[in-house]
């Protein structure tokens, strides 16, 4: 295995670009260093990209919104001053991958590229409408985070492309997320469902919607219908009927000893009505 | 394999060793350092028995390579006693007996360390909430809680 430790991303795209075999970017490593202990991965290459300028920082973004580092850890997230204030639900879902030592290290965009269907991040960034810059030797690009994840393990990532940033767009007013996950202990696990809502609202109302749910499918699941069901509504328990539907529907999951088809639709539709709920009074909060 | 130079600060003073990329930074400290107070459990950032701090951030030591260590600061359980003087918490683990086989016992100190240097008067629920990453086969806990919360309240009162 060879190890580089580039200080530029075209370094670093350069180094991925001309690798054979296999090749994974070391951030916190949480999950890398596990395959590779596990011989699940055996990398031919390993880049560590923390030595890149600018990969540890969290700044405020032109838009009002948020661009966070790669290699920015739990931890720094849900220490920021202003982040948890306004994106508590991402702050959240971040929060709750594994333990205090774990969160020192693991890193948002890296529970987004290991792809698994239950990372609790993922739900929670693609409620809130959250992006990241890939960037490969034909540019960076902007993409929605819900298209990064192609199945498990598997991202839409062509070789030579590394993510270099996450971006969480302005909250703006009336706004409010909320993450909730279903584990059969109360701590160190992995979600059997987990789901994120973003919701806007003008007083009572629901002006904009979205929805996402983790460990239902094989990539985690934006449930698009979440608008129709909500925008326009005060959050009544129709609204909620719809919404519940809807998640259950969005539900492929898979039968496995953390949950069959069956209790993992079935929460779907709990976690949704839950979830929401929570959204709701954190918008109107936020007005 | 070709090694690689690294230049590290381990509990204070300067460490400079030389690794294969693909060892761990607890393969380091075990093999290489003869620091061998953080353990292997699981070696997969499961179980915490190789607990170290990496710039004052609690981490699994299996979790990390050596090579990741260069230019930062570690701390192991090594650096908790001022020579022959105990630190409370270690002081307070013998008087609780707070410990039976010990495997875990080095990360969890590390830990409680850490935690105490962050919030000096923690919740049971907080210190619960911090150590979920130390697993104790042996005391069910309940005693680790109480020498830590003990501690806390003494370092208090001494301060």
């Amino acid at each position: 295995m060879n190890y580089y430790k580039p200080a530029t991303f075209d370094e670093a795209i350069a180094i991925a670009s001309g690798a054979e075999g296999i090749t994974r970017i070391l951030a916190g490593g949480t999950d890398v260093l596990v395959q590779m202990r596990s011989d699940i991965v055996t990398p031919d290459t390993l880049i560590d990209i923390k030595a890149i300028d600018g990969v540890k920082d969290i700044t405020r973004a032109e838009d009002g919104g948020w661009t966070i580092g790669v290699a920015v850890c739990g931890a720094e997230i849900s220490e920021h001053p202003d982040l948890p204030r306004e994106w508590p639900g991402v702050v959240e879902a971040i929060g709750l991958i594994g333990s205090t030592q774990v969160q020192g290290r693991a890193t948002p965009v890296g529970n987004l590229c290991n792809a698994s269907p239950a990372a609790d991040s993922v739900p929670a960034l693609v409620a809130a409408g959250a992006e990241v810059t890939v960037q490969g030797p034909n540019g960076p690009r902007r993409v929605a985070v819900e298209d990064i994840p192609t199945g498990p393990g598997r991202t839409s990532l062509q070789k030579g492309e590394i993510i270099t940033a996450l971006h969480l767009p302005p909250r703006g007013k009336g706004g409010g997320d909320a993450y909730q996950r279903f584990i059969p202990r109360t701590e160190m696990d992995i979600a059997v469902v987990g789901c994120g809502v973003n919701l806007r609202v003008s007083g009572q109302v629901i002006t904009e919607a979205r929805m996402a749910l983790g460990a239902v499918a094989p990539t985690v699941e934006r449930v698009r219908g979440a608008a129709d069901a909500l925008v326009g509504t005060k959050l009544e328990d129709s609204a909620l009927d719809a919404l519940a539907d809807l998640a259950q529907a969005a539900c492929n999951p898979i039968d496995d000893k953390r949950g069959t088809v069956k209790f993992r639709t079935h929460l779907a539709g709990v976690y949704a009505r839950r979830v929401a709920k929570i959204a709701y009074e954190r918008a109107r909060a936020a007005q | 394999m070709k090694k690689i130079h690294v230049t590290t600060k381990i509990n204070g003073d300067t460490v400079e060793f030389l690794c294969d990329p693909r060892e761990t930074l607890l393969d380091v400290l075990r093999d290489r350092l003869g620091l061998t107070g953080a353990k292997e459990g699981c070696g997969t950032g499961d179980c915490g028995a190789c607990s170290v701090t990496v710039d004052g951030r609690l981490t699994c030591s299996c979790l990390m390579l050596g090579v990741e260590a260069e230019g930062h600061e570690i701390g192991t359980v090594e650096g908790i006693a001022d020579g022959e003087e105990l630190h409370p918490l270690q002081k307070k683990f013998i008087e609780y007996a707070a410990l039976q086989c010990g495997i875990c016992t080095p990360g969890i100190l590390v830990a409680a360390k850490n935690l105490l240097e962050r919030n000096p008067d923690p919740t049971e629920e907080e210190v619960r909430y911090w150590l979920a990453g130390n697993l104790c086969r042996c005391t069910g806990y309940d005693k680790i809680i109480r020498a830590v919360l003990d501690t806390a309240a003494e370092m208090r009162e001494a301060s």
